[in-house]
């Protein structure tokens, strides 16, 4: 395996190919955590790994040079997949120093017993001399966490950017010239709209400063490196940042006795008489891990649920709760579903939480008594249709 | 009038530019923010902001 970013410079991380759930986020490509050792006149380790492969993160190290050889630990993310190991890899390097932001040293201090560790704070702009090569941090709120940062290092070019670019992709291959574009583009896709969609604008503002520095290398804290496709993530990136629409719908439901799923089933076949890619999701079957990845580039959605208990089913709630969480932008949409008898619930709770969403709602929510009568689906196959119609005016790519 | 910022991602609002994408027009005191109103930035709410000193 190719672990050479650059002379000197290493990947050490460890390579989870069994990971499957990643707080909620279902990684069925795993997952890798990236940590880079760069040997100078002084040495310096990029991140650590999750707390349980810590030991084969330093037998990583161990391989190219001895662990009281490490001058400083750099932390970008005080998120325990990338942190977790510090604690043994403070006491394993015993002259190494952490090195992190404010933010991330309080973050730290409330995860870990840091009482024993040596810390060099350093601020946006500071630098830190290895020798031939320095180490330049910049701060990046929000990317993912508060005390987010980039170590960038200008003499190779090389921007080490944590979460931002990584892709929950276990692979044989560190290099993004190794795999498939494709495939490490929607990894990398599904990775922003299931962990970072929220943060679009801090997101838009750190690609703004990244912009000005000179880049030959990105190397994100998760899956692969690049070298050969930068242009093409930080153009995938600047659609996402603004959850760019595409000529595409999707239609979301929840369904007891397949009344809802008949009206889904209809605004799915208006919508595909449009020119435009028609996506159908049945919260039960689909993970909201993949729901939520194919609501960023949409430009309209349907969502639907019967009325249950004066609610809604509890599975459309867990998804709307997530994706409203994730706050998508730049979306039109409207509620359907059926009901026995009552008004509250059902088709108009989906309205109200749409909206509470900023979902541009088009329509009032399309609302069937138990089985939809032809005239309802008719309803549903127009309303789908108009969907599809709004869509068709957004470029595809 | 009182700027305030975010303690969280320091995003800073002030009241003479408001929030015009969240609806709070340019005036719109921070007091008189609905208390549903999110940071822009990071999704916190009023509660994680402070006075601007200085
Ligand atoms: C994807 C993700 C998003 C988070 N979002 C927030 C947030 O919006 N606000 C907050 O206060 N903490 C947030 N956190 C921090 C967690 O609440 C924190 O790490 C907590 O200690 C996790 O508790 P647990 O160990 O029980 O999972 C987030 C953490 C993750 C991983
Ligand atoms: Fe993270
Ligand atoms: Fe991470
Ligand atoms: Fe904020």
């Amino acid at each position: 395996m190719n672990i050479t970013l650059k002379d000197g410079i290493d990947w050490v991380g460890y390579i989870d190919w069994t990971v499957r759930d990643f707080h909620g986020y279902k990684t069925e490509s795993g997952s890798t955590y990236n940590a880079y050792l760069i040997r100078d006149e002084k040495t310096a380790l990029i991140d650590a790994v999750k707390a349980p492969f810590v030991e084969k993160y330093l037998d990583h190290v161990r391989a190219l040079t001895d662990l009281e050889s490490i001058d400083y630990i750099v932390c970008n993310h005080a998120e325990p997949d990338h942190s977790g190991g510090l604690p043994v890899a403070m006491k394993a390097c015993s002259n190494a120093v952490l090195v992190c932001n404010a933010k991330c040293k309080g973050a730290l201090e409330k995860h870990y017993d840091t009482a024993d560790w040596k810390w060099q704070v350093v601020e946006d702009g500071e630098t830190i001399s290895l020798g031939k090569r320095t180490l330049s941090f910049i701060n990046t709120p929000m990317v993912h966490w508060p005390e987010s940062m980039f170590t960038y290092v200008p003499e190779d070019k090389l921007l080490f950017s944590m979460d931002a670019f990584g892709q929950h992709y276990a692979s044989a291959f560190r290099f993004d010239d190794e795999e498939p574009l494709d495939v490490i583009l929607q990894e990398a896709k599904a990775y922003y709209a299931n962990i970072v969609m929220l943060y679009g604008r801090p997101i838009a503002q750190t690609m703004e400063r990244a912009a000005e520095l000179e880049i030959e290398m990105i190397a994100p804290s998760h899956g692969v490196i690049w070298r050969s496709h930068i242009k093409e993530v930080f153009a995938a990136y600047q659609k996402y940042v603004v959850c760019k629409p595409r000529p595409k719908v999707i239609v979301l439901y929840a369904t007891m006795w397949k009344a809802t799923e008949q009206m889904a089933d209809a605004i799915l076949e208006g919508a595909q008489e449009c020119n435009v890619e028609a996506h159908l999701y049945n919260v039960d079957s689909t993970h909201m891990t993949r729901i939520a990845t194919e609501v960023l580039d949409c430009a309209a959605i349907a969502v639907g649920s019967p009325t249950l208990n004066n609610s809604i089913m509890p599975a459309m709630a867990g998804v709307l709760c997530y994706l409203s969480g994730l706050r998508p932008t730049q979306k039109q949409g409207f509620a359907f579903g059926s009901y026995g008898w009552s008004k509250r619930g059902g088709p108009t709770e989906i309205g109200q939480a749409m909206e509470a969403m900023k979902i541009e709602m088009v329509r009032e929510p399309i609302r069937a008594q138990y089985a939809p009568t032809p005239e309802i689906l008719e309803e549903c196959r127009e309303a789908g249709r108009a969907m599809g119609q709004y869509a068709e005016q957004f470029p595809a790519e | 009038m009182k700027k305030y910022i975010c303690d969280v991602c320091g995003w800073i609002y002030d009241p003479e530019v408001g929030d015009p994408d969240s609806g709070l027009a340019p005036g719109t005191k921070f007091e008189d923010i609905p208390d549903d109103w999110e940071c822009p930035e990071c999704g916190v709410g009023k509660e994680d902001f402070s006075v601007l000193e200085g």
